[in-house]
């Protein structure tokens, strides 16, 4: 009975090819590397630094442990490099607010699953947490604990350079002119005045866009942004503007009829979000919004993106994906990766078996495609249920966007996915059971 | 107005009955003038506040035995309630005042506990244990009266939730007097430790949280087909090659922390042991048990539920069930007896020639109830109760008065309680109250609203309805997710099994549940969010 023949591997050396260690990655990063172990080597080669992460990722993945208790790892060739760019989780702290501790943890999960962006949709109607240095009464009216639930400029260089060590992009969403009741308090005249009948009804709609100051409040709050988050785009928002508030205002009556648009309300929302765009643009940002900005044919530039999260409306998603690449413009995938969507059962499978590219179109088209999202909206989540309602779900997601398209099938998933659930929680993750079965190691609430 | 189990305590009489009516009235516009931090839940049967506040001091505070209780500081279970309460109302915020006197007004300085009747203090709890109680909040001292503990600990639980903090900080509770004892005697918390091990300590905290909603039973899915963790003394096998692991089992010793954990919070430990199905690991450890199932003339190596027609069968059964009778004190054993799968039966010749030769023709009903009466009669030899799933019952098996029904099956489950209650069998409903099958969205509003008398009966039917179980069963639960998937969810089961019938508002149960949800968080509880919003103190800042 011989031994297996097995030699000590005491390093694994890590080539970069171009450097870029101190700089944030991008979307046009190269996440490309090579990881060869064999007799003479142990060897991980990259274009990049990012790719160097993830070919680390990788590789500790490969290490086992024998029942004897030795760390092992098997002759391994790899050629990796991602299907998709942009691989993204949005995480929603307006809802509910995330202590610092939550997101960080998040961004670790994030990078064993080899996500690259970071979708923060930091501020809605519910609270505005995000302490602004322009206007701090945003955060002092709007948060819902102005000492407690806030992020402070600290908190957000923190998450930022964090996810900067981890290969992620941290793409920071102010959504408008919708989903603004949370701006109101601190900026009085922001928000429009919603009218019953003749007067004031008390309550309060989407940013007015009637008037310059909005303009002006605009332009200086991005500047902020455009300082304070580093990447290239900012994602703007656009979604879900209830026109009925704007149509009781007078002030906005007057507006539409002096600017000859009808009672088309889409020709007022396209013109508040034009300006606001051309503001964004003149800070040297792209953006990324919701599918109603394209939907509603506002004018943007071509470089933008268009996240794709509607499962019927107007359209089938898919029919959506086609439209938008149809017109020429970057597509993101969401709609069918609402994690927070929760069911009984497996779900993780449909998640999994999603095509982002199931749809009629040319090549380039197809390549207008640069990935997608898994969106974990905040109504019904908080730091209690957070990690075990995204994890391993949103690892489907993450092979989805990162693997080849032909990888698909369901058992091998599930057979690479049960173990790597077990190994989350080595990793100290909470990570919800796929299924009946057990890990060696159980969580244990500390 | 309905009561449940045995009796009235301490309201007899025409006279106290129309008082307690009367005083529900007033309960609503009492409340409403009350502090807009009251937030009890459950719902107490009675509750009349004042506005007038009294302070605690953490300092000057403390409960006491009264003179006249039968109940003193010999009594453990009681001590233990009052450091676990202590703490509860004062732990979080370590902030003494020191000697400086800040106290204004009136001063709560005592609680004192007082019971009337043999106090039950060294006992297990029981379906027809009297959790009754009243509290009298006044300063200096309160008055907690009940007729045993188990009226004391509900009562510190909702002492614990009438005191809050003001604007300055100050520990603040209103004059209050409230009369409580629950609707149904039996409410109860199904987990499930086959499907997936639920650690000790998780185990715990769940019946941590079941104390804070006035739960009481803990319904313990021990084993199942997919793994066996109880370790039998008398069967050791089955536990070691049964479960998923050798540490993935539960100990003597485990079983025994895990019951008196639960009996110190006024909590039955009601195990299962499943069969004739959901057996497939019993024959991993425990050969010849399960049924051999056939292709043809041929075994097919693989295996069905129990097998019927052994005697070495019944002598297994019976050993062990004796064991589980001397570790398990309750006075009730569930045997499961659901989903049995007769196809592997019907495959093998033995039972083949079995049925033929005891003329139950094609009817697997019949074997299943052959098997089912047999076990039952075992338990009854011992001395202890039944309650099975409704199979047992639907399947025409023949049943001792006073065994339990539990009705699972969605579909049509008041005709089913009406059945079973008409046929004379005690009933608890946990149908609507699956709580594994989870939805997006408030759906504990669904769990809020059902009504579990609102099934065709008389009013003596209806009194056979001995109360519910919310269900966590374990394919996708385990240490991970249960405590945020329980909790609050199950709080909506707790309050509909311990409320009175008309405590109903949705709007109401909202702005307390969420409070409630907040300060299950504070204990040290993960409970999810019911919706939007936010606590003084998140989870994990």
């Amino acid at each position: 009975m011989g031994k297996q023949h097995t030699s000590e591997k005491n390093s694994l050396v890590i080539l970069v090819v171009t450097p870029g260690c101190d700089q944030f990655p991008s979307l046009e990063s190269v996440e490309n590397y090579t990881l060869t172990v064999n007799d003479e080597q142990c060897f991980l080669l990259s274009e990049t630094v990012w790719g160097a992460l993830r070919g680390l990722e990788t590789f500790s993945q490969l290490v086992q442990r024998s029942p004897e208790g030795t760390f092992y790892i098997n002759k391994t060739e790899i050629e990796d490099f991602p299907r998709f760019p942009h691989r993204g989780l949005l995480l929603d702290t307006s809802r509910h607010y995330l202590p610092l501790a939550s997101i960080l943890d998040t961004l670790d999960v994030m990078a064993y699953n080899k996500f690259n962006v970071f979708h923060w949709h930091l501020v809605d109607d519910s609270s505005f947490p995000y302490e602004s240095f322009t206007f701090p009464d945003l955060t002092k009216k709007g948060s819902y604990n102005p000492a407690t639930h806030i992020y402070t400029a600290q908190d957000v260089k923190e998450v930022i350079e964090y996810a900067r060590l981890r290969g992620i992009r941290v793409l920071a969403e102010f959504d408008t002119p919708g989903h603004t009741l949370s701006w109101g308090p601190g900026v009085p005249g922001l928000l429009t005045p919603c009218y019953s009948g003749s007067h004031p009804s008390g309550t309060f709609g989407p940013v007015n866009p009637a008037l310059n100051n909005t303009y002006e409040f605009m332009s200086t709050f991005f500047l902020e942004i455009s300082s304070v988050f580093p990447d290239f785009y900012l994602h703007l928002g656009g979604d879900e503007v209830d026109f009925t508030c704007w149509k009781s205002n007078p002030d906005i009556q007057a507006f539409m009829k002096k600017k000859g648009f009808g009672e088309d309300f889409k020709k007022l929302e396209s013109f508040y979000i034009q300006t606001l765009l051309d503001i964004v643009s003149a800070y040297g940002k792209g953006y990324v919004v919701w599918q109603e900005v394209f939907d509603n044919k506002v004018k943007v530039q071509p470089d933008t993106v268009i996240q794709v999260w509607r499962e019927e409306m107007p359209v089938r998603y898919m029919k959506e994906m086609e439209l938008v690449t149809s017109a020429g413009f970057r597509a993101l995938l969401s709609a069918p990766w609402y994690l927070n969507h929760i069911t009984y059962g497996p779900d993780w499978k449909k998640i999994y078996m999603v095509e982002p590219l199931a749809f009629e179109g040319s090549p380039e088209q197809k390549a207008l495609v640069i990935g997608g999202e898994a969106c974990m909206w905040g109504e019904y989540v908080d730091s209690t249920n957070l990690v075990p309602r995204l994890w391993p779900r949103a690892g489907a997601v993450a092979e989805r966007l990162w693997s080849n398209k032909t990888v698909t099938d369901l058992d091998f998933a599930y057979k690479r996915l049960a173990p790597f659930r077990c190994e989350l929680l080595r990793r100290g993750v909470q990570a919800q059971p796929l299924s009946v079965g057990y890990c060696d190691v159980e969580f244990e609430q500390t | 107005m309905e009561h449940r189990g045995l009796g009235w305590p301490r309201l007899s009489g025409l006279l106290e009955l129309l008082a307690a009516l009367a005083v529900q009235a007033v309960r609503a516009s009492a409340v409403a003038a009350a502090s807009p931090d009251l937030c009890l839940w459950p719902m107490p049967l009675s509750v009349q506040t004042t506005p007038r506040v009294l302070h605690l001091s953490p300092d000057n505070f403390f409960f006491s035995h009264s003179s006249t209780s039968k109940a003193g500081p010999s009594c453990s279970l009681l001590q233990e309630a009052f450091r676990r309460y202590y703490d509860y109302i004062f732990g979080f915020y370590k902030w003494h005042h020191g000697s400086a006197d800040l106290r204004v007004g009136v001063e709560l300085q005592q609680l004192q506990v007082s019971v009337i009747l043999d106090p039950e203090c060294d006992t297990f709890p029981k379906i027809s244990s009297d959790e009754s109680y009243t509290l009298l909040v006044k300063g200096p001292v309160a008055s907690l009266t009940a007729n045993r503990v188990w009226g004391v600990l509900r009562g510190l639980e909702t002492f614990s939730q009438l005191i809050y903090q003001d604007f300055y900080g100050t520990f603040t509770v209103n004059e209050s007097n409230i009369v409580d004892s629950p609707r149904f005697p039996h409410r109860g918390i199904l987990i499930d430790t086959s499907r997936h091990f639920l650690s000790v300590k998780s185990i715990f905290k769940t019946l941590d949280a079941m104390a804070f909603n006035k739960f009481n039973v803990l319904h313990w899915h021990i084993v199942d087909d997919q793994s066996f963790p109880y370790q039998s003394v008398t069967f050791p096998g089955l536990s070691k090659k049964g479960s998923y692991s050798s540490s993935h089992v539960y100990t003597p010793n485990d079983v025994r922390m895990v019951i008196e954990y639960a009996r110190l919070r006024g909590i039955r430990v009601v195990p299962e042991f499943d069969s004739p199905g959901h057996t497939q690991s019993w024959g991993e450890g425990q050969k010849d048990l399960l049924t051999p199932c056939y292709n043809g003339k041929e075994p097919s190596g693989a295996f069905g539920p129990i097998n019927p027609i052994w005697n070495t069968t019944y002598s297994f059964l019976s050993k062990l069930f004796k064991e589980i009778s001397t570790v398990f004190p309750d006075e009730f054993i569930h045997l499961g007896g659901d989903e049995v799968d007769f196809n592997c039966w019907a495959s093998n010749p033995e039972i083949q020639d079995f049925m033929r030769d005891k003329g139950f023709g094609r009817n697997f009903k019949k074997l299943e109830s052959f098997y089912m009466q047999a076990v039952l009669d075992m338990i009854s030899a011992i001395n202890k109760n039944s309650i099975v799933w409704q199979e047992v019952f639907d399947d025409a098996s023949k049943l001792m008065p006073g065994t339990v029904i539990q009705v699972w099956k969605v579909e049509d489950y008041t005709q089913e309680q009406s059945k079973v209650t008409e046929a004379g069998f005690p009933v608890i409903l946990s149908a609507p109250w699956y709580l594994d099958w989870i939805s997006y969205g408030q759906d504990w509003k669904r769990y809020y609203a059902v009504d579990p008398l609102s099934f065709e009966g008389s009013q003596e039917q209806k009194k056979l309805v001995i109360g519910g179980e919310a269900c966590l069963w374990g394919e996708y639960v385990d240490a991970t997710n249960l405590t945020p998937r329980l909790w609050p969810r199950a709080s909506a089961v707790g309050e509909r099994l311990w409320s009175h019938k008309d405590v109903r508002s949705l709007e109401d149960a909202y702005r307390r549940l969420t409070i409630h949800r907040c300060r299950m968080l504070r204990r040290g509880i993960a409970a999810e969010p019911v919706f939007t919003g936010y606590c003084d103190h998140e989870d994990r800042m």
